[in-house]
């Protein structure tokens, strides 16, 4: 395991809600990322958002660590759930505030967001 | 340099055969794209799993010179 990979898993598992993304949660630099930030912070979660524009290094390997070739990808208490797409139709299915109930996270946005 | 529409949907057929594909141009620059793909093979499979496989049909292209391409998966009704 190279140091990036070791350094990133620690990352994922030390943070309830991590997000890997290009720029940060103030100033996204990506579409993806920003609507990953908006959702999150509609719903009020506290999350640790992470740059991977940062690092060359940091950016192939979070590509490496989740098996997934885009940014951002967001991790929910060690588990990988998803990029921009799939966190965004979990949000408006109604299933992400559940979700985020289940892995006992405080949401501070309505149910019926 | 970009992909066209129809190699991404091509290559989406290839690795998916029974996959309908509906791709469309956001910018109309060739560059930012959305793919709505429906398969059979999705059925039973997390979100994550369905877009694991559209991405090994793109073989590597996505994240690379397909950086903006928006999908969406689903089995059919």
């Amino acid at each position: 395991m190279s140091g990036i990979n070791e350094w990133i898993d620690n990352e994922v598992k030390t943070n309830d809600v991590i997000v890997f993304m290009k720029g940060t949660p103030d100033f996204p630099q990506c579409g993806f990322s920003g609507q990953v930030v908006q959702i999150l912070n509609y719903l009020g979660v506290p999350y640790k958002g992470v740059n991977v524009l940062s690092s060359d290094e940091l950016r192939n390997g979070i590509k490496e660590y989740g098996s997934w070739p885009t940014i951002p990808q967001v991790y929910v208490k060690g588990e990988f759930v998803g990029g921009c797409d799939i966190l965004r139709e979990m949000f408006q299915a109604g299933e992400l505030q559940d979700f985020f109930a289940e892995k006992g996270i405080a949401v501070s946005a309505p149910q019926t967001a | 340099m970009p992909m066209n529409a129809h190699d991404i949907e091509k290559m989406i057929k290839d690795g998916i055969p029974d996959a309908q594909v509906t791709i469309r141009d956001l910018a109309g620059d060739g560059d930012h794209y959305a793919a709505d793909v429906v398969s059979e093979s999705f059925r039973g499979k997390s979100r994550v799993q369905q877009h694991q496989m559209v991405y090994q049909a793109l073989q590597g292209n996505m994240g690379g010179i397909l950086h903006a391409l928006a999908l969406q998966t689903s089995a059919p009704k």
